[in-house]
């Protein structure tokens, strides 16, 4: 082995070596607070100081642990979450070694031994393992042959979190039962049920989140629990988990068993010690630290997070992490070695299954002359309870309006003096609004929470020249953690910048790689006569340089201002745009033929019919948007599938012009006041697969019963009495919900055309790259809008007709393009071998 | 791990214009699954072909002069060296080179 050479190299004193100068930094655990010593350690000049190893348990780089349940619950994906990608080790030059545990210290000849075979020699150690899921004693938790039973799931890493998804999203799996009705419970609870599952959680404490706050709040928050369809079942225990080589259901203490196909177990966390144990340092609940993180009694190794017992506490939240990091990291770097970390006051603000929740200190009155002040609103799910001792606030529970919590946490942490008027504590009784707020805000007083930024920090930032909220956001980390904070860190870079905030450039380019916004872009483009997305980022991009991730938003505006002059050059498109059809998860296509205004006939239903049959189609679905989509096809199989079809494509996989949904209509309907459906077939016909910055999705009604749901399209169109059409815009029902705003009440269905047109061409020409009319129409307004489409104020009504209709004749069915491939292999499969994953055949 | 591992082979994946400029194809080599991704500078690129995080193609995926994006949730990666920027896991790359018969030449085993 190695060790034997660089233990001569090994000096007591850790002085100057012939190849690198620098001392051995090795940390043990690669997570939160792993990862944020380090980080602490290198903003100290660490990086001269000390050549860094990290171990790490889990073969990625660091992530934000908090965020998992939004993971889960599909808010985030995981690669969202990264809080460090491997690049930054690189980076930094720090040597990791992920999917590695380390097993054994030798303290005294300052050797880590890892599972990998490898001994690694420190001068200085960091511990940071962290803590793992507490499975409590019950029957049937393991298989016979000592692995946890299938089916049962702790709740603590991103494969946890992966397989959870995984397990949940199996089709034959329908209930999931949590042991744990605190913090992570609910939102493993709240997660689960986002896949459809029912979900109940069993908690042994008398009501919810029982070490956060008291019965009365306990019972607001299982209401809210409850009213998302999860069952409560609180003063219950797990005794058993059923079923013999998989989960089956749980028994319960005095209660009928549940079924159930999985169970997750979050009750709570133990310390990761095994490895202090084993190397004898000191551990009593956790490895016992002093006042500068320091293993006790020992000179050169440290700890920290969550793995630490610092007098007598051991804390299990991210915020005590933070400040213990920044001690750390003073000692170990030298930079300030009378930091003293003296503990924590832990005041939680978090987001559980929906409800925000914001807890401190005593959960109601303890002596006789303390206050006890109470408000609870249970339909609303809000609970507000305030413990006040000698006129300084000891303790406060706060659900479902965490408005006033930076006060709140702020005269807890300070002690300050109270208003006189308590209420004034709750809620803000008149004048002083959120600017006043955030101006009185101590300089101390925590923003962010999950990354521990104060004000102070944030102003410093501003002041250190981060003028923009991003840039702020970026320098301290502020917000990018759970992001409840993101308003509240907005309105203190505000108030630190005094009104001259700078718009952060890059949020205006239309695309990332090419430093102009819409307009200048562009007016570039049509000055410089450029043709190609290539011949763009050649003339427009810094250095010259292609963006992958600005080629399709290029390619698309290219093609909306040039029409049948534009070089399309086939790389520049997205997959779907390559292939005409709309990939799937297993590397398959979705297949959508065009049905104008959602009526078909015999021949088109038998031929599709016949299509499905040949092709072994595994799924054939109805879509939202009036069509018939066949799921599962190959790519080598499309153009055979489009030449039997024998159908235009219906634009389902662009970002385009996609469909128009109509009702019946009058020939049938009885109360139909327009034919919607000839409307909504013209209109089709005419836009069919323009291109646009986001797609757009139409609607004709034939009377205001709107059964094709007009109002929450990107163009509805509503007959009325009296032969007139109503035209409403930027309404969404997807995401987003939002009623379309009025642009126009017309009396023929000509003039709803043009102005559709034309609507569509000041989008086209105006919206950013992905926005969708629902967030362009607030923003341009709807009375500017109107102004210059309908009024014609700008002069450009007829300008904006003439660019439509060159796109309009610029068409050609892209399903036509079948029997000559445009490029070598175009429909060629991009998974040779094996189709994976396999989409279940229903 | 090693340059010259006794598992090392060459394969001749045929000519190089089956993969059109700023694009890639899927290959199957050796019983493994390779992209190749032809640059606009005309240079070759190959990574494996399935991305490791939910299995998406990553010959159907958009290219510039670094990386590639997986087509299915935007995870990029380096066509140089396959790690990822995104916090994937990364892809093994494959050294491609082009022949004087403008044939693309694959290498697999001991990279």
């Amino acid at each position: 082995m190695t060790s034997v050479a660089e233990r001569a190299q090994s000096r007591p004193d850790g002085r100057a070596r012939s190849r690198d100068s620098r001392r051995r930094l090795v940390v043990i655990g690669n997570g939160m607070a792993g990862a944020r010593a380090v980080e602490e350690i290198l903003a100290r000049g660490g990086a001269e100081q000390f050549s860094i190893t990290m171990f790490g348990d889990e073969p990625y780089g660091n992530y934000n642990r908090i965020m998992l349940s939004h993971v889960l619950s599909g808010e985030e994906s995981d690669a969202d979450i990264f809080l460090n990608p491997l690049s930054w080790y690189e980076d930094n030059g720090i040597t990791l070694h992920a999917g590695v545990r380390a097993d054994r210290i030798d303290r005294f000849a300052k050797h880590v031994f890892s599972s990998d075979g490898r001994v690694t020699p420190y001068d200085t150690l960091v511990i940071a393992t962290g803590s793992r899921p507490h499975l409590p004693p019950m029957d049937g938790l393991y298989t016979p042959g000592g692995s946890v039973k299938p089916g049962v799931f702790g709740f603590r890493t991103i494969d946890d979190t992966r397989k959870m998804a995984e397990h949940a999203r199996h089709d034959h799996h329908r209930h999931a039962v949590v042991i744990g009705g605190g913090l992570l419970g609910l939102e493993a609870a709240a997660g689960l049920r986002s896949f459809g599952l029912g979900v109940d959680v069993v908690h042994s404490g008398g009501h919810l989140m029982s070490a956060q706050m008291g019965p009365d709040g306990g019972a607001v928050l299982r209401r809210s629990v409850e009213a998302l369809g999860i069952g409560v079942l609180t003063g219950s225990r797990t005794t058993a988990v059923l079923g013999r080589d998989r989960v089956t259901g749980v028994s319960l203490r005095d209660r009928p068993d549940i079924d159930c196909d999985m169970v997750v177990v979050a009750a709570g966390i133990r310390p990761n010690v095994d490895l202090a144990v084993l190397s004898g340092l000191p551990v009593e609940r956790a490895i016992v630290v002093d006042d500068r993180l320091r293993v006790q009694d020992e000179d050169h190794i440290y700890a920290v997070g969550e793995c630490v017992q610092h007098r007598g506490e051991v804390y299990g939240l991210v915020a005590p992490l933070w400040e213990q990091a920044v001690v750390l990291a003073n000692h170990v770097t030298g930079a300030d070695t009378s930091a003293a970390y003296l503990g924590s006051r832990t005041a939680t603000k978090l987001k559980v299954a929906g409800v925000e929740v914001a807890s401190m200190g005593l959960q109601g009155p303890e002596l006789d002359t303390d206050e006890h002040i109470v408000f609870s609103e249970p339909s609303r799910g809000v609970f507000k309870s305030i413990v006040v001792r000698d006129n300084k606030m000891v303790g406060a529970t706060l659900l479902g309006d965490s408005r006033k919590v930076a006060f709140l946490t702020q005269a807890y942490d300070r002690g300050l003096p109270l208003p006189e008027e308590r209420l004034g504590l709750m809620f803000d009784l008149g004048t002083p609004g959120e600017d006043v707020g955030v101006a009185e805000l101590d300089d101390d007083a925590q923003v962010c929470n999950c990354n521990g930024v104060s004000k102070k920090d944030l102003a410093a930032a501003v002041r250190g020249g981060c003028a923009s909220v991003s840039g702020a956001m970026d320098a301290t980390r502020a917000g990018k953690g759970c992001g409840s904070c993101k308003l509240l860190v907005k309105q203190v870079v505000e108030w630190a910048a005094d009104g001259a905030v700078e718009e952060d450039p890059a949020a205006t380019y239309y695309v990332p790689g090419i430093p102009l916004d819409k307009a200048a872009l562009m007016a570039e483009i049509r000055k410089r006569g450029l043709r190609s997305v290539s011949a763009v980022f050649h003339a427009l991009a810094p250095g010259g340089a292609e963006d992958a991730k600005s080629k399709m938003g290029l390619a698309s505006l290219l093609k909306m201002m040039l029409a049948d002059q534009y070089v399309d050059e086939r790389d520049a498109r997205f997959i779907n745009d390559r292939v005409h059809a709309n990939i799937q998860r297993d590397g398959t296509f979705s297949v959508v033929p065009q049905m104008k205004g959602g009526v078909t006939s015999v021949q088109q239903l038998r031929r599709i019919a016949d299509v499905a049959e040949k092709y072994n189609v595994p799924l054939i679905k109805l879509t939202g948007g009036q069509r018939i989509d066949l799921l599962g096809i190959p790519k080598e199989d499309l153009p055979q599938v489009w030449a039997d079809l024998d159908m235009p494509s219906g634009y389902a996989y662009g970002k385009s012009f996609r469909t128009v949904k109509t009702c019946v209509g009058k020939d049938f309907c009885r109360y139909g006041t327009g034919d919607s459906t000839k409307l909504g077939v013209e209109i089709e016909s005419r836009f069919q697969g323009i291109e646009s910055p986001a797609k757009l999705k139409l609607a004709v009604s034939g009377c205001p019963r709107n059964c094709a749901e007009s109002l929450v399209k990107d163009v509805g169109v509503v007959a009325v009495e009296g032969g007139r059409w109503e035209i409403y815009v930027g309404g969404a029902a997807g995401a987003h919900i939002r009623k379309g705003d009025l642009l126009a009440t017309v009396d023929s269905p000509e003039e709803v055309k043009v102005l559709t047109g034309r609507f569509m061409q000041y989008y086209r020409e105006h919206a950013n790259w992905l926005e969708r009319t629902y967030a362009f129409v607030p923003r341009v307004g709807i009375e500017h809008l109107r102004a210059v489409i309908v009024e014609d104020a700008e002069g450009i009504a007829a300008q904006l007709d003439a660019a439509m209709q060159a796109s309009v004749d610029s068409y050609v069915d892209p399903w036509s393009e079948r029997v000559d491939p445009l490029t070598p292999g175009q429909f060629r499969t991009s998974l040779p071998l094996t189709v994976l994953p396999q989409v279940p055949v229903r | 791990m090693s340059a010259t591992g006794a598992a090392a082979a060459s394969h001749i994946l045929g000519p190089v214009d089956q993969v059109p400029l700023g694009e890639g194809r899927a290959f199957a080599v050796d019983g493994e699954q390779v992209a190749v991704f032809r640059l606009r500078d005309g240079t070759v690129r190959a990574l494996a072909a399935v991305c490791p995080h939910r299995g998406g193609p990553i010959a159907d995926g958009t290219i510039d002069r670094q990386q590639v994006i997986c087509p299915l949730h935007q995870h990029a990666f380096d066509l140089t060296s396959g790690c990822s920027t995104t916090g994937a896991e990364p892809l093994q790359a494959y050294r491609v080179s082009v022949d004087g018969e403008q044939n693309l030449v694959l290498e697999t085993g001991g990279v």
